[in-house]
Formats: structure tokens, sequence, C-alpha cells
């Protein structure tokens, strides 16, 4: 569904990516792993269309979005459900999920409402409240919420985990999985390696701007080569 | 002591000419909540407006409340179309380049209506340019009442709009969000001209709102728009109610700085509270901080 060949990307001068080869099938979860800075929102970004990409073809569900609007991309069912939530701080709880549907899956809009609402019940606790006002871990309930509203094709979740407890990391994972059950292809970007491993189908590992390793997540978990170069180990 | 007869018709004044006010802050204060800039042709745009009911007047003897949807939509159009393919361009996304471009925009606006229309002051007359409404406490002119009644009611549509609808939660979201935004699709370039589009559109409700008690001349614009910034900064930036509220007190102020200190002292008034308020509110009556 998603086949991103040669992808070159980053900011003005700076190439962060620098031929990036990947790509997830229809209902897998595909993690991709990497440390601080590699390029890992870069690389969603620009499946995004937040930024152009320098060269390369993104291949998705047919046809090459590389370079497209950002909105056209959401047209094609590609959702990204970014690093640090993005929430719209001033608008309530239900706008910010109203929002969500703002281009895509807008008919089915109060079906898909209560459809966030009973997996988020805390998100309908606090339909009216403002969403700057959430905690971290419901503001980042709102922000896959939000995601889910568009009906995506393709959910992409950039460290869902980040600052969440231990506890509520553990539901953020096994809700991934249960959406991924559900029918929904994940590409999921995440720094906890172990906890991603155990979920996704496959994972790529991002280093120095390529994929320095990919396969299989069990293989992974257990590859000298991804212990030594990301774990520390 | 004043009597109640004195001071009950300059209160209705106020807040009929309030009204007003407003509404040509609301689509200011709009622009602001978006784009973060200052229209500085909003006065320009506001007399190139008044300008256009005149002329729908004098040339094809449409009334001015008639010509309302025609100059709200041409407005509109103008404004959308302003922000898109000039100062969106010129800007570069700098904020002090905008300003400039704005700014331009005004000197260009007003001199070439000094050069088209020369600098004369023209009034029209409809047949209900002298009525008045009898309201047992005092007599309000009718286009005065009108204005005030549209103006609230365009106030209201307005916030209708800008909180039951995908486009006014767009607006909005854009604001404050805009990568959130363009995550779930917003078009950007298109939002932000919808939002000069609509804060120009308000200009062109006020002025077949104000036309038929007032004149409208090349230079009628800086009156209105120092006012407007006014009741902005009063009401607090880019805050809906504020400007509503502000609008209404800076009227009044005005109305009654008139009555006590003459017609020429009467705007005096309104920087005292202007500076009172803010000494008291940095932010403004419903500002946030930033
Ligand atoms: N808007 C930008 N302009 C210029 N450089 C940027 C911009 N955003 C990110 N970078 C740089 O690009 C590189 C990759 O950043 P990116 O945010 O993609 O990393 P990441 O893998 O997501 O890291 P993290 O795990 O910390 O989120 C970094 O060196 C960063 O400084
Ligand atoms: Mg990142």
């Amino acid at each position: 569904m998603l086949e991103i060949r040669g992808l070159h990307a980053g900011y003005n001068e700076v190439e962060v990516l620098r031929g990036i080869d990947l790509n997830v099938a229809k209902g897998e979860i595909v993690a991709l792993l990497g440390a601080n800075g590699v390029g890992k929102s870069t690389l969603n970004n620009t499946l995004s269309g937040i930024y152009r990409p320098f060269a390369g073809r993104i291949q998705f569900m047919g046809r090459n979005i590389a370079g497209m609007r950002s909105d056209a991309i959401v047209d094609a069912g590609l959702i990204q459900v970014p690093e640090g939530r993005r929430v719209f701080p001033n608008l309530t709880v239900q706008e910010n999920l109203e929002l969500g549907s703002y281009r895509r899956g807008r008919e089915q809009r109060s079906l898909n409402l209560e459809r966030v609402y009973t997996i988020f019940p805390r998100l309908k606790e606090r339909i009216a409240q403002l969403a700057g006002t959430l905690s971290g871990g419901e503001q980042q309930m709102l922000a896959i919420g939000r995601g889910l509203m568009a009906q995506p094709e393709l959910l992409v979740l950039d460290e869902p985990s980040l600052g969440l407890s231990p506890l509520l990391v553990e539901e953020m994972f096994g809700l991934i999985q249960a959406l991924n059950r559900g029918g929904l292809s994940i590409l999921l970007v995440e720094q906890n390696v172990v906890q991603s491993l155990a979920i996704a189908h496959r994972a790529f590992v991002l280093e120095h701007g390529r994929i320095a390793l990919s396969g299989v997540a069990s293989d992974l978990l257990n590859d000298p080569g991804l212990k030594a170069s990301y774990l520390g180990v | 002591m004043l009597e109640f007869s004195i001071l009950l018709p300059a209160i209705l004044n106020g807040l009929t000419i309030g009204a007003i006010y407003a509404l040509i802050a609301l689509g200011l204060t709009l622009i602001y909540g978006v784009l973060h800039i200052i229209n500085f042709a909003h006065g320009s745009l506001l007399m190139l407006a008044l300008y256009g009911v005149f002329f729908l007047h004098s040339l094809f003897g449409i009334d001015p409340y008639l010509a309302l949807p025609v100059v709200g939509i041409a407005l509109f159009g103008i404004g959308y179309g302003l922000q898109r393919f000039v100062i969106g361009h010129a800007g570069h996304g700098r904020d002090e380049n905008i300003l400039l471009v704005t700014l331009g925009l005004s000197v260009i606006i007003e001199n070439l209506a000094l050069y088209l229309w020369r600098a004369d002051t023209r009034t029209i007359e409809t047949p209900y340019s002298f009525e008045t409404l009898d309201f047992g406490i005092a007599f309000i002119a009718v286009p005065k009442a009108v204005a005030f009644a549209g103006a609230l009611l365009v106030a209201a549509l307005l916030w209708l709009l800008m909180t039951r609808t995908d486009l006014g939660r767009a607006i909005r979201a854009l604001a404050k969000e805009r990568q959130g935004a363009k995550l779930v699709g917003i078009n950007v370039e298109h939002i932000f001209a919808m939002s000069f589009g609509i804060g120009c559109a308000c200009l062109g409700v006020a002025a077949c709102l104000l036309l038929p008690s007032f004149y409208v001349s090349p230079q009628v614009g800086h009156a209105f728009v120092l006012v407007a910034f006014t009741v902005v900064v009063l009401g607090g930036m880019g805050s809906f109610v504020g400007a509503l509220l502000g609008g209404l007190i800076i009227g009044v102020t005005e109305s009654l700085g008139g009555l006590f200190f003459g017609e020429s002292l009467g705007q005096l008034g309104i920087f005292l509270i202007f500076i009172i308020v803010l000494l008291f509110r940095p932010t403004g009556l419903l500002g946030q901080k930033a």
C-alpha cells in the first residue's frame, strides 16, 4: 500500500534522508526505529506533504504522492498523528474530532465520533473541554482520535508513547494492536524499541539518513546489529 | 444633575455607532487572530466599500440596504483576492513585510480614490434618511436603528459561522496550530484568504449600514480605523466578544464625551478609557495572554 523508493528529503540545503526504501503492506504494522534526530519525523512530514522531497518516489495506493499538497494526501487516506500531538488547543475536544473529518469521512462523521468515544471513553467525558487544557495522555488520545475520524487507509503514528506513564504506554501499544486487528494499516514511529517490535510485523531501522536494518520484527528483536547500534548494549 | 431625557438618547446614539465600530473591529480582529497581522488597509477598504454603496445609489438608484449582499460579496472577493494573490505572496511569510504590504495598499487605494473622485465629501439621501423611531424614552433616526440591529445581526451570524461550521472551526484551528491544520487537510492559503475575505465582508456590510446616516470621502476610513484599532486592543486582540463589547463601550463613551465636553473632545474619553483598561488589563478586556 505504501512503497517508498530512493527518497531524499530534508530542509533547504540540509539533506536529512539520503535514499530511503521502505514499504508497508495492507493490514501490517510496520515499525520505524531510530535514534533522536535521524529524521523519522522528517520522513513522516515528507509523506504527509508538509515538506517536498528532493528526490524519489512515494507510491501510495497505486499513486505517486511525492510532492503532492498535504490536503490531497489527506484525501488519499494517508493520515498522520504527529509528534507532539498538534491538537487545536483553542477548540473543544469535540471540535478537534470534527475537524479530523474536515476532508475525509465527513458523511460518516457522527458514526465515527461514536466509534472514537467508544475507544476513548475519557474523551467522551470531556467533550466540551478545550483541548489545550487536557493532560498529555488525553491529548495523545485526542490526536489519535482525530486521525481516526478521517477513516485512514494508512495511519502514521509519530512517537505515540512519548511522555506517557508506563501504564499508559502499555495501554497505547495495546490500542495500536487492536486498531490493526480491526484492519488498519499502521506505520509506527517509535523510540520504544522492545514494545514496538512486540506488536509490529516488520521493522526498519533508520541510521545516518539511510535504512540500516530491516526485517521481520521478531528477528530484529534478537539481532546483534540492532542491539549494538541502537540499544547501545 | 443631567436629566435622563438627555442622557438616554446620547447612550442610545452611542450604541448605534458603537455597533458599527464593533462590526469594523470584528473584521480587523478576525484577520489579526488568524493571520497575526494588523491590516492597515482596513480603513481604505471601508472607504472603497462606502464609494461602492454611494455609486450604486447615485448611478443605479439602488438602496444601500438592498446593496448589502452585493457590496458584502464584492468586499469578500476583494479581500480573498488580496490575501491569496497579493499579500500572501508579497509578504513571503514575514510579518513585517505583510505589515508594509497592507500599509502600501492603503496608500495606493486612498490616492486612487483622491484621483478618481476628488476630496469632496459626498452623502446620499434616502426616503428614510430623516425618519425617526419613537422608543418612548428617546427618538432614534431610522438609519441608526437599522445600523444597530444590522450590525448585531451580522455579528451573531459571524459567531454562528465561527462556532457551527467547519469553515469557522478551520479558521480558529489554523489560528493556533498550523501544522495540525495541514495534517487534517486544511488548505492553509485558502483558509487565510477566506479569513481575510470575511473580515473585509464585514466592511462591506458596515458601509451599507453606515452611508444612509454618514458621508464618504477618500479619507473617511481614518477616523474609523483608528477607533477600530482601539476597539480591538481594548477588547483583547483576536477576541470576538471583546470586539463587540469594546465597540459598544467606545460608541457610548464617544457619545457621552461629546455631550459633556463637546463634539471635538468627544473622542478624548475613548483614549482615557483605553489607557485605564490597559493599565489594569494589559491584554484587553477579554484578551488571552500571548
Ligand atoms: N524545520 C526544520 N528545519 C531545519 N532542520 C530541521 C527541521 N526539523 C528537523 N530538522 C533537523 O532534521 C534532523 C532530523 O529531525 P527529525 O525531527 O526528523 O528527527 P527524529 O528522528 O524525528 O527525532 P526524534 O526522535 O527526536 O523525534 C535533525 O537534525 C533536526 O535538527
Ligand atoms: Mg521525531
